[in-house]
């Protein structure tokens, strides 16, 4: 079984986490320590080391979400679908289009709605007004006049303030999660593209024209969610090759496919660090010189734990020779019959 | 296209081009893949979770293998998972 090309393949006892960690680890001082990139969104994206920390932490979601979504074939090349479908994506409530100010002694709410704002979006009043009526089915009355909407209750006051903030959150267009569509021009491909804050597969991938198959965001979580570990692995691959690249740093990419394999052995996306890798490394001593020594030292010997001393840092620590390179072998004599 | 026709229209997580192309390895199999791989037990290979969104698309049940046939820059590998 070809498993890879031979010219390419390592000596058994090589140190390759070792390697792989020097190689990303030596860069890594080199890097600017903040940077942020104007990314077509206008937010800053963190870029470089705090970028990189954040990959390797696998947090839940990167401190700036961020979805790539790309039209099917024929539709790509002409900048107004694009634009159009753009404007469609951004997620707009009520609350973003109008101010609410509670009256408690006449039981009523005064919506004010940004009309500029609005007609940007092509909102009407009355589709507002519909809307705060659908909601409220027949407890309340609601009027609408030029850019006002007053809504009044019968029930009594208290319940002002919680049909106040229900109202604020009725969705009036777009998808819940997505925010700020950039339409961004990819000269090399001659393509439009859109590029948007926020992240919610599941429902991009319904609209009309999206195509499924190149949906991407650098939120590795949610890509681990929808398409699996191995479609995680990728797209962790992709943004570390990424961020090392950006900062003029090449890395080659077997360094960075062990890292992401071995965030990726149990199926599950793991920290690197004391709680993920490191603090389940298998031999006690390893743990102990890492993070946390008097923790693991004093757990193991009340659980009674073994080390079998075949790592690299347990060995250093009692003065034997290492495991690796010409140390992992070992000369035994056949005896003589 | 009307709203009904839209909800109908079927995702194979598999178009998709991050995800490579997974498949079960027959029973018969899995011990050759073990010996080509000099480790006695299925596991120690890594683990892919029986809830993740593509064992469950080829139907991988517990204790399964998975073939997963990986398009690197460095050129095609199969990687092995077990199914946990």
């Amino acid at each position: 079984m070809p498993r890879i090309k031979n010219n390419n393949s390592i000596d058994s006892g090589e140190a390759v986490g070792i390697v792989a960690a020097q190689s990303l680890g030596e860069p890594g001082t080199q890097m600017t320590m903040r940077t942020f990139h104007y990314a077509g969104v206008a937010e800053q994206v963190p870029l470089g080391l705090p970028r990189l920390i954040e990959l390797v932490d696998a947090r839940r979601e990167p401190s700036k979400t961020l979805t790539d979504i790309y039209l099917e074939n024929d539709m790509e090349k002409n900048y107004k679908a694009v634009e159009e479908l753009a404007k469609a994506l951004e997620y707009i409530s009520i609350e973003d289009v109008c101010s609410i100010v509670e009256n408690f002694s006449k039981k009523e709410l005064r919506i004010t709605v940004d009309s500029e704002f609005a007609q940007a979006n092509g909102i009407t009043i009355r589709d507002i007004a519909k809307k705060i009526r659908q909601s409220m089915g027949n407890a309340g009355k609601v009027k609408y006049k030029s850019n006002h909407i007053m809504v009044r209750i019968d029930t009594a006051y208290q319940k002002l303030r919680r049909l106040s903030m229900k109202i604020k959150a009725i969705p009036l267009k777009g998808i819940r999660g997505l925010s700020k569509a950039t339409v961004i021009n990819d000269e090399r491909n001659g393509i439009y593209f859109i590029r948007c804050g926020g992240s919610n597969i599941n429902e991009i991938k319904k609209i009309e024209g999206v195509d499924y198959s190149r949906i991407y965001t650098n939120n590795v979580r949610e890509i681990e969610k929808h398409f699996g570990i191995e479609a995680a692995r990728n797209a962790l691959l992709k943004e570390i090759r990424q961020v090392m690249d950006l900062q003029g740093l090449p890395v080659d990419a077997r360094h960075i496919m062990l890292i992401a394999d071995a965030m990726c052995m149990r199926g599950a996306i793991e920290p690197v660090g004391r709680h993920g890798l490191s603090g389940r490394k298998s031999s006690v001593l390893a743990r102990a010189a890492f993070e946390e020594t008097v923790k693991h030292l004093v757990n193991a010997s009340i659980k009674g734990e073994e080390d079998p001393l075949s790592g690299v840092t347990e060995n250093i620590i009692i003065g034997q020779t290492i495991k690796l390179g010409t140390g992992k072998v070992r000369l035994v004599m056949k005896e003589m019959e | 296209m009307s709203k009904q026709q839209q909800s109908k229209k079927a995702f194979s997580i598999f178009d998709h081009v991050l995800v490579p192309k997974h498949e079960i390895v027959p029973d018969s199999e899995v011990e050759l893949v073990l010996q080509s791989l000099n480790i006695n037990s299925k596991e120690k290979l890594p683990k892919i979770l029986s809830s993740d969104a593509a064992a469950k698309a080829i139907g991988a049940k517990k204790g399964d293998v998975i073939r997963i046939y990986r398009k690197e820059l460095t050129g095609e590998v199969q990687y092995y998972r077990v199914v946990v």
